[in-house]
């Protein structure tokens, strides 16, 4: 491959209770890439990113990151490279700036007070910065996750439908952020049902079907010229609505 | 009866109080917080067992601590050797024992309360097994300082046990609740009740210290 | 700012543990006592024991208990020396070995209190055992200490000799001290049988109860059966050892000198009129 591979794919299947929610033959996650997941609900896109966050191991087959093998326990070092926003973020009871410094403290980093401070004005949080992060409603709980997420400089960020609750101010905040990562070379997989998100964002997109990636392919010529019939028809499904 | 009640030797006996109790309460309180905190973080085989230890420690009448504690520490028992018996430190002892299942069981509790997914998102951003302890456990923070403050109460108002390992020596060993025990016998009601209202005063000054000291921690 | 405050909270929490813990390291030599409630709580020994203390240059640690507790706490060794009044009591712990002999050291009396108008009677009989049988016989209210003391160890010899049973309601038997069961007496009231110091000692706050057999002082107390005599034991350092011995001696002849004695005798004069106890010493057993 022409760009360095951050993860790898192989075989993986992933069962809870005898139910498989993940069966991906190949996938091939390169470094600087934007990967966006696209898929309806309960089509597998979180199980895949608790997959890459190390968060649990696959039922079956392998993931590789740079190139080793990630079985059974993950080394910490390695898991803190890969940083998360999840659908539904949970704030720590402290205030909205100690929150997101906490992820800098774990790594053992005395916080930047400035830069810190660059992304809560980034997300149009700033004014909130010493309220207790309890008090924030749930959009702003969102924002403050995707600070908390960058503020730990990962080498890869995922990101689980970050912009579900946000107005589309909100949302353009959210997105200019993550178009910024991109550019300095981040790699960054997201995972969003909103297509023009995925069209706005994305190098690459991979179309989640019960588990299985029906498509994968760049991002411009799987929206406009999808090759499988059912990419065509998840995503005309999308554009009426 | 004024200047009876203000003298060097009630100033002895509350500070005794104090002393026995609040060195009590900071033995009960290290060694209770972190095996509440550990017994609500892991699953491992028996805390089902260990669980129901704690609960029914944490009704253990203070009399019968006493008497356990005096048959350990009595010239004639396992750590006669010690000398503590009828001294501060046996009392001390017997209090500690008192409050160690309170401060652990509610710790526990408090700690199991946290909902699973505060593990997931603290494990996602880069926490450690240790650190994912530790910010679970500053979650629970207000339940561990209500342990804490329940379990003050217990030692601080109970009579049994240090009446029993202590033997409510003049000078030595006599605290607010042994003296009211003494002067209700010999029925000095008058100083037994104002007696019982300058411990109901301490307890409530030491709760409203501590109660303050959580408020601010919450909001930092 | 909060770290500083739970720090500053350890710090006091820790020098509490030091200074509860560490005790009293300049005393130097502490001699431990074992006695009754009843004894402690007429404040004579509060009286007397800082003069021995000063002689002996050594601290005495009152546990004040019951008359049993306290002759258990000799037997397993935690205290050095006993001043007790539970005659059988006392000659079985001897007896086992586990100290002595029985010293005297002063006595006083039994005197039976009861309701100011004293419905059953009491008051005209001879011996404590016909009070007793009248008191039976009346169903009167009967405040028992019930807890093995040397007052208890009296009354029930005394109901065995009266020859009745007190088997009903109107025996209650509290399993408390001299002090709250005269409390209650007099609450009720009921007949009691107390040691005559504790009544002196707390007559003022006692309005419902009066003295009824006994006569008003211990030479007016013909009945041998209310006579209450305290002995000093020293605890044998043979069988326990690490009890102080060698001071409890001390203690025990100090108790039993002279000048003690006197000082015994005077106790309480002033302030009720009599004394609460009398010099026995000199008397052979």
């Amino acid at each position: 491959m022409a760009r360095d591979v951050v993860y790898r794919l192989e075989s993986v299947r992933q069962e809870y209770d005898g139910r498989v929610v993940l069966d991906i033959d190949r996938l091939d996650i390169a470094r600087g890439e934007t990967l966006a997941v696209i898929g309806p609900s309960g089509s597998g896109k979180s199980t895949l990113l608790r997959l890459l966050q190390f968060l649990e191991a696959p039922s079956e087959g392998r993931v590789s990151f740079e190139g080793r093998e990630m079985n059974g326990r993950v080394a910490l070092a390695t898991r803190r490279r890969v940083s998360t926003v999840f659908q539904r973020p949970i704030a720590l009871t402290r205030s909205v700036e100690a929150n997101v410094a906490y992820g800098i403290e774990l790594r053992g980093r005395r916080p930047d007070a400035g830069e810190i401070r660059g992304l809560l004005e980034a997300l149009d949080l700033a004014p909130l910065a010493r309220r207790p992060a309890a008090s924030l409603s749930g959009g702003e709980i969102q924002r403050l996750a995707v600070a908390r997420a960058l503020a730990t400089r990962p080498d890869v960020l995922l990101l689980d439908e970050p912009t579900a609750n946000l107005d589309p101010r909100n949302v353009r905040l959210v997105e200019t952020l993550v178009q910024e990562r991109r550019a300095l070379g981040m790699t960054i997989v997201l995972a969003t049902h909103q297509i023009f998100q995925a069209r706005r964002l994305a190098d690459r997109i991979a179309l989640l079907l019960d588990g299985r990636i029906a498509e994968a392919g760049p991002a411009q010529a799987l929206l406009d010229r999808p090759a499988d019939a059912r990419t065509r028809a998840f995503l005309s499904g999308e554009m009426i609505y | 009866m004024t200047d009876q009640f203000a003298s060097p030797e009630l100033l002895r006996i509350v500070a005794l109080t104090l002393e026995v109790s609040g060195a009590a309460l900071l033995i009960a309180t290290l060694a209770g917080v972190p095996v509440g905190a550990l017994v609500g973080l892991l699953h491992f085989p028996g805390r089902r067992l260990v669980t129901l230890a704690l609960y029914t420690g944490m009704g253990l009448p203070p009399v019968v601590v006493g008497l356990f504690v005096y048959l350990l520490l009595s010239r004639s028992g396992p750590a006669g050797g010690l000398g503590w018996l009828f001294t501060p430190a046996a009392m001390v002892a017997a209090q500690a024992i008192i409050a160690f299942p309170l401060v652990a069981g509610l710790t526990m509790s408090a700690v199991s309360g946290v909902e699973r997914t505060v593990y997931q998102q603290v494990v996602a951003l880069g926490a450690s097994s240790w650190q994912t302890g530790w910010t679970v456990l500053r979650e629970a923070r207000i339940g561990v300082t209500a342990a804490i403050v329940a379990a003050f109460g217990a030692i601080i108002s109970e009579v049994g046990a240090v009446m029993m390992v202590g033997g409510n020596i003049e000078g030595q060993t006599r605290v607010l609740t042994t003296a009211i025990v003494l002067h209700t016998r010999q029925g000095e009601f008058a100083m037994a009740s104002a007696l019982g209202l300058t411990l109901i005063s301490l307890a409530f000054v030491a709760n409203a210290l501590l109660l303050r000291l959580q408020g601010g921690v919450r909001d930092r | 700012m909060v770290r500083q405050a739970w720090r500053r909270l350890a710090i006091v929490l820790l020098g509490l543990l030091l200074s509860a813990g560490g005790g009293d390291a300049k005393a130097g030599r502490v001699l431990r006592l074992a006695t009754t409630t009843s004894t402690e709580d007429t404040g004579l020994l509060h009286a007397i024991l800082p003069s021995f203390e000063q002689r002996c240059g050594c601290r005495v640690d009152v546990v004040a208990v019951g008359t049993g507790q306290a002759i258990a706490l000799g037997r397993r060794g935690d205290a050095d020396v006993l001043l007790v009044h539970a005659r059988a009591l006392e000659e079985q712990f001897v007896a086992e070995g586990h100290g002595g002999p029985r010293q005297p050291v002063m006595y006083n009396d039994f005197v039976i209190v009861g309701p100011a108008g004293d419905p059953a009677h009491a008051a005209r009989a001879r011996t404590a055992a016909e009070a007793f049988r009248r008191i039976a016989a009346r169903s009167a209210a009967f405040a028992s200490r019930g807890d093995k003391s040397g007052t208890h160890v009296a009354e029930q010899a005394i109901w065995q000799a009266a020859g009745v049973c007190h088997e009903g309601s109107w025996y209650r038997s509290l399993g408390q001290g001299m002090g709250e069961t005269l409390t209650l007496a007099n609450e009720v009231p009921a007949y009691t049988l107390t040691d005559r110091g504790t009544w002196l000692s707390m007559r003022g706050r006692l309005d419902g109860l009066r003295l009824l057999v006994g006569g008003k002082n211990p030479a007016e107390n013909e009945d041998p059966s209310l006579r209450n005599e305290y002995s000093v034991i020293v605890v044998s350092a043979r069988r326990h050892p690490g009890v102080a011995e060698g001071l409890a001696q001390q203690f025990a002849g100090w108790l039993r000198s002279p000048g003690t004695q006197q000082a015994i005798g005077r106790f309480g004069v002033e302030r009720y009129g009599q004394a609460l106890f009398h010099p026995d010493a000199g008397r052979q057993r």
